[in-house]
């Protein structure tokens, strides 16, 4: 189970100090696919970061499994199961497909395991292990292999940042029902930062953040129709407004 | 012929892929100035050249064989400059491993100046790679500056990959290349430098062949105080295509210049180059720690990546 607690961070810009999450608080059970959706610079991708250590809260608690992980390093939350996607990957020179998902899997992965990897996120094997992942691949070849990387490692919390981004609809296609069949074996916890209809719709809870606060969340059918309802003005409850629900 | 060390055979097989010193096909190692060994075949024969130090290598026209000329260095205070020239027969296929080794446990200077001559005929092929490195407790410095001049005939094939693995406190490298028609050379070099390291490395391919085409790929990696400079040349004489590419990862307090150049005497040239130094990027060591790495090993991963 992953818990955040209080979760608190800032930015200062010439002395004036803008709040990018306030006192954002949120459960999420094990196994379970939780997305993070919201308006642009809502503070989706601040909070996903904070769970993996990519950026440190000013205060607040992240606490996985039981163990308090605020103080750990990024490496120690990886080497606990954490695994995070990057919104827009890095890029190697010299650093071959094959070489990066055996970093990932911690081992030399045979062909067929490494291949089988690329397959999920639709990538033709053959065609791209002994690539470099440099600029000579496209933003989507980029954000499939980051997605496979993902894979290789076999998290245990897995969190995605926009992994639809820069994807044709065809390997979007392939993403979308690989994300289905890790969410069905039950064990591994997902959370997705998606504004993606069909990614939205995989979710067993939908959390909407904005201005650095869960200003919504629920199941599919309650916050997916807010969401569209939003668009027009007629959605009736917003979040914190129920009764019995955790103020974020 | 010498019998080699323990020291010996680490360095062969650091420098020339050369298991327990030993190679297939002809085979002419250098040690401290004298021949450790030789072997030469029935394609491939290896002569002492009377006049000057250094060997004749005769390839014949449609040998399809390996050559390893790798060069030792265990005495502190050794300097020699020796001259190799290759005569590469038509149609041959080679792959020619060379490469220069030091171990100085001295507090004199050890060094190795050398020039390697390629005359490649018409058609052939040729692979041709070298590493040179260095170690040694001693506070003697290690210096090489190795020198390699290549005339390719028509439809020759040139593949260079040179590497600098550590060790070397100074090099000076000039390569000179000239094409023939429809020739092609493609240079790869990776240099690594520390400490208080020196490397310079001059370069020119003249395509001087109707459809003849040049590719230089340089990627180096400057740490602590080291300096590198790189000055690589294309000149474009005819229809043709040359492609230049630097690209340098710079740490610590170190220096890099990097100075490419073009240059078309043809209307037909078509040249190209790029050069980019920075350090490693942020964005790279994070993702290899999401993956488990350390900072320090995602580091070095990367710059292992670089310079493969």
């Amino acid at each position: 189970m992953l818990e955040l607690q209080n979760i608190c961070y800032s930015v200062r810009d010439g002395g004036e100090r803008t709040d990018i999450l306030r006192d954002l608080s949120i459960t999420i059970p094990d196994n379970s696919l939780t997305v993070f959706t919201g308006p642009n610079g809502g503070g989706k991708t601040t909070l996903a970061k904070t769970i993996m250590g990519l950026v440190r809260p000013d205060s607040g608690h992240v606490i996985w499994n039981g163990e308090d992980m605020t103080e750990l390093s990024i490496t120690e939350r990886a080497r606990r199961g954490i695994s995070y996607g990057f919104q827009q990957p890095p890029r190697f020179k010299g650093i071959r497909v094959r070489d990066l998902l055996n970093i990932a899997a911690g081992e030399p992965l045979p062909k067929a395991r490494a291949c089988a990897y690329l397959t999920q996120v639709g990538l033709c094997a053959n065609d791209y292990l002994d690539r470099e992942v440099d600029t000579s691949l496209s933003g989507g070849e980029v954000k499939r292999i980051e997605i496979a990387s993902i894979l290789a490692r076999q998290p245990r919390l897995m969190i995605l940042d926009e992994p639809e981004a820069g994807i044709d609809l065809w390997s979007f296609a392939r993403l979308t029902e690989t994300f289905q069949e890790i969410h069905r074996q039950q064990d591994c916890t997902m959370i997705i930062i998606s504004h993606q209809e069909r990614i939205i719709s995989l979710a067993d809870e939908i959390v909407v953040i904005d201005k650095g606060a869960i200003s919504r969340r629920g199941g599919r059918d309650e916050v997916f129709s807010c969401i569209v309802a939003d668009t027009t003005g007629a959605c009736p409850v917003a979040y914190g407004e129920k009764e019995g629900q955790n103020h974020g | 012929m010498a019998e080699l060390s323990k020291t010996d055979i680490a360095l062969l097989e650091k420098i020339a892929e050369m298991e327990n010193g030993l190679a297939t096909g002809a085979v002419n190692i250098r040690k401290d100035s004298g021949c450790a060994e030789r072997v030469s075949t029935e394609n491939i024969r290896i002569e002492s050249k009377t006049d000057k130090p250094g060997i004749d290598i005769f390839i014949a026209p449609g040998c399809k064989e390996s050559c390893h000329i790798p060069v030792i260095i265990t005495e502190s205070g050794l300097k020699e400059m020796v001259y190799n020239d290759f005569y590469v027969g038509e149609g041959a296929d080679v792959n020619i491993v060379a490469g220069c080794g030091i171990h100085n446990c001295g507090k004199d200077e050890s060094r190795h100046d050398g020039v390697h001559t390629f005359h490649i005929g018409k058609g052939a092929r040729v692979r041709y790679t070298e590493k040179h490195y260095g170690e040694g407790d001693g506070q003697g410095e290690n210096i090489m500056n190795p020198e390699t001049v290549a005339y390719l005939e028509e439809g020759a094939f040139l593949q260079m990959d040179t590497t600098q693995i550590a060790g070397i406190d100074s090099t000076q490298r000039k390569t000179t290349v000239v094409c023939g028609k429809g020739a092609e050379v493609v240079i790869t070099e990776r240099l690594l430098t520390h400490g208080k390291q020196r490397a310079d490395s001059l370069m020119e391919i003249d395509l001087d062949g109707e459809d003849s085409r040049g590719r230089v790929i340089s990627r180096s990696v400057a740490q602590d105080e080291s300096v590198q400079r790189f000055v690589p040349k294309v000149v474009g004489n005819a229809r043709c295509f040359g492609h230049v590419q630097c690209d340098s990862i710079i740490m610590g307090g170190a220096r890099i210049s990097s100075v490419p150049e073009i240059a078309a005497n043809c209307v037909d040239a078509q040249l190209i180059h790029e050069a980019a130094i920075g350090k490693i990027a942020g964005d790279q060591l994070l993702k290899l720690q999401t993956l488990g790495l350390t900072e320090e090993e995602a580091e070095d991963r990367i710059l292992k990546g670089f310079l493969a």
